[in-house]
């Protein structure tokens, strides 16, 4: 386990994979139908946005063994960030309606001409996301000096309150002309603002679901070669034995902060991508509840494996969200299997709710049954290799 | 073996999920046709209408409220004449969880079902959150009850048939001074609500007099501090623009308490679980709200027979016949799709939308416009009173401005 | 002087409540060393099955019988939950990593809450009035509820009754020895999943209990109506020092104390966070809380 030598060739492949991806999103977005498919593209964007978040969450959770809680905190700080700083000048003064303007004066995609010049849009959100994911692991180091000094369920239940607290502090209206108090932050470029529009305004090249795959792919590349080098290797040894990996030469206070600040980096980005895919960002949608999601798609893909992570976070968004969406609804049913009925059967037990609680019993089933996930702690590219033969199965939703 | 094995999990579990779903589309959509078989007799042609609410979640009960105005609706007039032609309407839901991060997949579920226009939703939040959704799919949005600004500003899809936030605040600040000769408010929101903390300031800044301000977590159930906390602070009236599950708690304490200071509400508090917890006490409850039920003999009878008629729809008004205001703004506002819908001529989203700024219509709760922001020209608010003794809402005064 | 009164007032009964609900999490926590993160729900599920109860056997009891049956049902269904949830979600992952127990207990307070929205269909439940204890009184000109004075009687009532049982009994010495170490009590031959069983039998009683005062006092029940209390009270648990009975009676009652002057200082926005940065300075300062024993790491 501890040794984990690539091959160059799973590596390869795993590029190839996601440059496959990455083309694919594109080609599908502009040609199936945009209307009919809404709700496809909309998934991905949302399942792309919790995979890197997933992603974060287990590079402290599966890799360090650092059980931490406050994901949603991290994603907060990450999305009023970028909020904070993409809204255009011209909409501030709409966006904070209640308190007459904004007390931050500029705009970054306008400082570089503007978020409707490629230029400006690219740089701007660029620039922010880096910059809430910065906020974040600032933030993380100076809750990390207290704070990861504890143990296990004790260093969860105190990242969660962390996170209570950072949420009560963004809703707390004498902050309100940076915050918005309780009101939401929105008007800034989200994903569509990617797509490619011409002179009339009519769309001619769809990039929004290309993009949100792009900006995860690469963070969650960078977490990969992380895993992968030097560091990787200390945190995997802190989460097997810390007593063993202090005597073998490890700072361990260093690298359980360093762990903590990029994982909550890359959640802070995370918090941006996703105010880019809800369209605002409000604190009231970063709870606890978050937290626990993305802990369940972690544990679902396999605690300690970044393409479980990426496969459930898929799974789990389309799951919740579309593909369980008909047991909200009483169905009645004149035919089975093309025989007619005489009366109109009427399904028992669909009704509004039902969904979240088929959708519950099935994470239940994952988290007793099926103990270590999706895929325990391999890798795709570990799978493959093994067995050729198996086909590629899920190998597309990488990203 | 083991990784054959979970990697056959993980394909069979993707692949099951995929028949479910795919299955699942299937059959919700065929149970819909069944339902309209009979009055298809008329036509073949179906009209769908998304249905953009919240089901589960804090403003579950609101939402429920609102479409029962809908499904009424439908119940009445099932068919509508577009172009010549009889289509007839469905209705299409979708749970947005009174939740804004699942708000844009519930709408990108109806952009998906391929409706002509969306109704909904009740709550602020989750219409803010949907509606680029719709903008960019250039589908129509409805707004019901949601009556914070920023719903349809900046937005050319949403429209809404409601007052808006810094009226109704006005309304019922002038109201506290009118009535009570208030010099002193309490004024109680949930922490990080954007409905209740609006609300609040707009009442505040109309108010002019003293005022004291708090905001409670989510989930509390505690209130009596924030209720004595009026009493020590000698508040003349308080104003707790808060969801249902709050408001049924703070009036059920203050009931119990034997509260002097009238408590002044604002549409959300337009329920009968509210009622329900005033009732037989001294307690002074006003709410503003959209309706007053009498405004249309015919509406009220009408529904009440309906929900006599049906057990579900009685349980999701709340377990009696007692008209809340939303759903009667649900009940206009399916009118006005269905004048839309004449108007434009044809089911084709881009067609509706272009049709609905002109479209008028005078529904149970007054008559309805849009202005350029695409919000309703509505210019009266009622204002009610709990009667306890008898479990019943009684128009206080209708108020404008 | 009376809005003073009225804090002290509503402080106590919120401890009081409180204490019930951790001592849930502090019994749980001392054997299993597992947050047990389903217990505010099962707390708010207690309070459901009341409302279901007395309603179903309102139509063929009297009033008042109809109440004291349902009382005693809710209790006999809590603890049957509570057992139910031991076995089927924490058992099987006895041998499993702390982390994965955790995320059942997780998934557990999901299901519970989806079911609670499913049967209710989201909307606000009332909680029955019971006799005597939903009665007004004044005190000193504050109005309040007899439940409210009731609380912190009954819950020293309940606690010296539990200490009894943990001190003075075979199965008290059976959970006091699993406390100590799991294995070697279970080479010295006691059966271990009876004890932990007796523990969840033991922390969901104290639960319906509480969720019968706590609703009386505020009776409108949503899903999520356990989440709160749930996490205050464990605050409450980490504070007294988790694993002691009495350190979780007091750190209730000065978390609903502080929670209550919160409340009514102007900073009201914050009470939930100030629960919260209270938990975190505690666990910096002293990890063990008020009362609890000093654990050593076993390498």
């Amino acid at each position: 386990m501890i040794s984990e030598k690539k091959s160059k060739r799973g590596v390869f492949l795993a590029l190839v994979c996601v440059c496959v991806l990455l083309a694919l999103t594109i080609v599908l977005e502009n040609t199936l139908d945009p209307i009919k498919n809404t709700i496809l593209f909309t998934v991905l964007k949302k399942g792309a946005v919790y995979a890197l978040v997933a992603c974060s969450m287990n590079l402290l959770n599966g890799f360090t063994g650092l059980f931490s809680l406050g994901q949603a905190g991290f994603m907060l700080l990450g999305a009023y960030t970028y909020a904070i700083l993409t809204i255009p000048v011209d909409q501030k003064a709409a966006v904070y309606y209640l308190f007459g303007g904004s007390a931050v004066g500029f705009s970054l995609p306008d400082l570089f001409g503007g978020a409707d010049s490629p230029v400006g849009l690219i740089l701007g959100v660029v620039l922010a996301l880096i910059l809430g994911g910065v906020v974040a692991a600032g933030v993380a180091w100076l809750i990390g000096l207290p704070v990861l000094r504890l143990k296990s369920d004790y260093l969860a239940i105190a990242t969660l309150g962390f996170a209570e607290i950072i949420r009560a502090v963004f809703q707390w209206e004498k902050l309100g002309p940076v915050t918005n108090g309780a009101n939401a932050l929105k008007n800034f470029p989200t994903f569509t603002s990617f797509n490619v529009k011409d002179a009339s305004g009519a769309v001619v090249l769809r990039l929004s679901t290309f993009v949100a795959f792009l900006i995860a792919a690469i963070c969650i590349a960078v977490i990969l070669l992380l895993i992968n080098s030097s560091y990787g290797r200390a945190f995997k040894a802190i989460r097997e034995d810390e007593v063993a990996a202090e005597a073998m030469g490890i700072n361990l206070a260093k690298h359980k902060r360093l762990s903590f600040c990029i994982s909550s980096f890359f959640a802070g980005v995370g918090g941006g991508m996703f105010a880019m895919f809800a369209n605002q960002a409000q604190a009231k949608t970063f709870t606890t509840a978050m937290t626990y999601e993305i802990l369940l798609i972690v544990v679902i893909g396999g605690i300690g494996s970044i393409s479980g992570s990426c496969i459930a976070s898929f799974l789990y968004v389309a799951a919740s969200e579309w593909w369980l969406r008909f047991l909200d609804s009483e169905t009645q049913l004149t035919s089975i299997f093309g025989f007619q009925l005489a009366k109109p059967f009427k399904v028992p037990l669909l009704r509004n709710g039902f969904r979240m609680v088929v959708f519950s019993i099935i994470i239940m089933i994952v988290v007793l049954f099926f103990r270590r996930g999706l895929m325990g702690d391999k890798e795709l590219p570990d799978l493959l290799r093994k067995r050729r033969t198996a086909k590629k199965k899920g190998g597309g939703d990488r990203g | 073996m083991k990784k054959v094995m979970s990697l056959l999990l993980a394909g069979t579990m993707a692949l099951s999920l995929c028949a479910c779903g795919g299955g699942g589309a299937a059959e919700s959509k065929a149970p819909e046709g069944a339902q309209s078989a009979a009055p298809a007799a008329s036509g073949d042609k179906v009209v769908r209408i998304g249905v953009f609410e919240p089901s589960t979640g804090d403003s579950g009960p609101g939402g429920k409220q609102e479409m029962l105005g809908m499904q009424y609706a439908k119940e009445e007039t099932p068919t509508v004449e577009i172009g010549g032609e009889t289509y007839t309407v469905e209705l299409v839901p979708a749970d947005n969880g009174s939740d804004s991060a699942k708000a844009p997949t519930a709408a990108a579920e109806l952009v998906s079902q391929d409706v002509s226009l969306v109704l909904g939703s009740y709550g602020s939040g989750v219409s803010i959150a949907g509606g680029p959704v719709f903008d960019e799919a250039g589908l129509a949005a409805i707004g019901v009850t949601c009556t914070n600004p920023g719903v349809t500003a900046g937005n050319d899809y949403y429209f809404r048939i409601c007052f808006l936030d810094p009226f109704q605040g006005t309304v019922l600040a002038n109201f506290a001074k009118d009535k009570f000769s208030a010099q002193k408010a309490y004024l109680l929101g949930e922490v990080g609500n954007d409905y209740d903390q609006g609300l609040l300031t707009y009442f505040e800044q109309a108010f002019g007099g003293e005022v004291v301000k708090d905001s409670f977590p989510t989930n509390t159930a505690d209130f009596s501090t924030y209720l004595n906390k009026a009493v020590a602070e000698g508040c003349d009236v308080i104003f707790c623009p808060v969801s249902i599950a709050y408001s049924t708690q703070i009036v059920k304490l203050a009931a119990d308490m034997g509260l002097e200071i009238p408590i002044l509400g604002s549409d959300t508090l337009d329920s009968n679980k509210v009622l329900e917890a005033a009732a037989g006490s001294g307690v002074q409850l006003y709410v503003s709200t959209f309706y007053q039920e009498g405004g249309s003999p015919k509406f009220d009878d009408g529904i009440k027979a309906w929900l006599a008629s049906d057990s579900t729809a009685m349980t999701n008004n709340g377990g009696n016949d007692t008209i809340a205001a939303v759903t009667a703004m649900g009940y206009d506002a399916y009118y006005v799709a269905l004048e839309a819908l004449k108007a434009a001529g044809s089911t084709d989203p881009a067609a509706v939308k272009a049709a609905l700024p002109g479209v008028t219509y005078t529904g149970v709760s007054g008559a309805i416009a849009f202005d350029e922001q695409g919000d309703a020209v509505r210019d009266t608010a009622y204002i009610k009173t709990a009667d306890t003794a008898n479990n019943t809402w009684v128009l206080e005064t209708t108020q404008k401005v | 002087m009376q809005f003073a009164l009225s804090i002290f007032l509503s402080g106590i009964s919120l401890g009081g409540q409180y204490a019930l609900i951790a001592i849930g999490y502090t019994l749980v926590y001392g054997i299993l060393r597992l947050i047990n993160f389903a217990h505010g729900d099962v707390f708010m599920v207690a309070g459901l099955l009341m409302v279901y109860l007395s309603a179903f056997l309102g139509s063929f009891l009297s009033p008042g019988a109809a109440i004291g049956v349902g009382l005693i049902l809710v209790l006999a269904l809590t603890v049957a939950l509570g057992f139910a949830i031991e076995r089927a979600a924490y058992k099987p992952l006895r041998s499993a990593p702390r982390m994965s127990v955790m995320i059942s207990a997780i998934g557990v307070s999901y299901l519970l809450q989806n079911f609670a929205t499913y049967i209710t269909g989201g909307l606000p439940q009332t909680y029955p009035a019971l006799p005597l204890l939903s009665n007004n009184v004044i005190i000193g000109g504050v109005s309040t509820k007899v439940v409210t004075v009731v609380t912190p009687f009954l819950v020293a009532v309940l606690v010296i009754a539990l200490t009894q049982l943990i001190n003075h009994t075979k199965v008290g010495m059976a959970m006091r020895a699993v406390a100590k170490d799991f294995e070697t009590s279970q080479l010295m031959g006691i059966k271990i999943n009876n004890v932990i069983s007796m523990t969840f039998v033991i922390g969901s009683a104290l639960a319906a209990v509480g969720s019968m005062l706590y609703f009386t006092n505020y009776p409108s029940i949503v899903p999520l109506s356990g989440s709160l209390p749930g996490l205050r009270a464990f605050v409450a648990a980490v504070f007294g020092g988790i694993g002691s009975i009495p350190g979780a009676v007091v750190g209730a009652f000065i978390v609903g104390m502080s929670e209550s002057i919160i409340k009514g200082s102007p900073f009201s926005i914050f009470s939930d966070a100030f629960t919260f940065a209270l938990l975190i300075v505690i666990l910096v300062v002293k990890p063990t809380g008020l009362f609890g024993e000093k654990v050593t790491d076993k390498v």
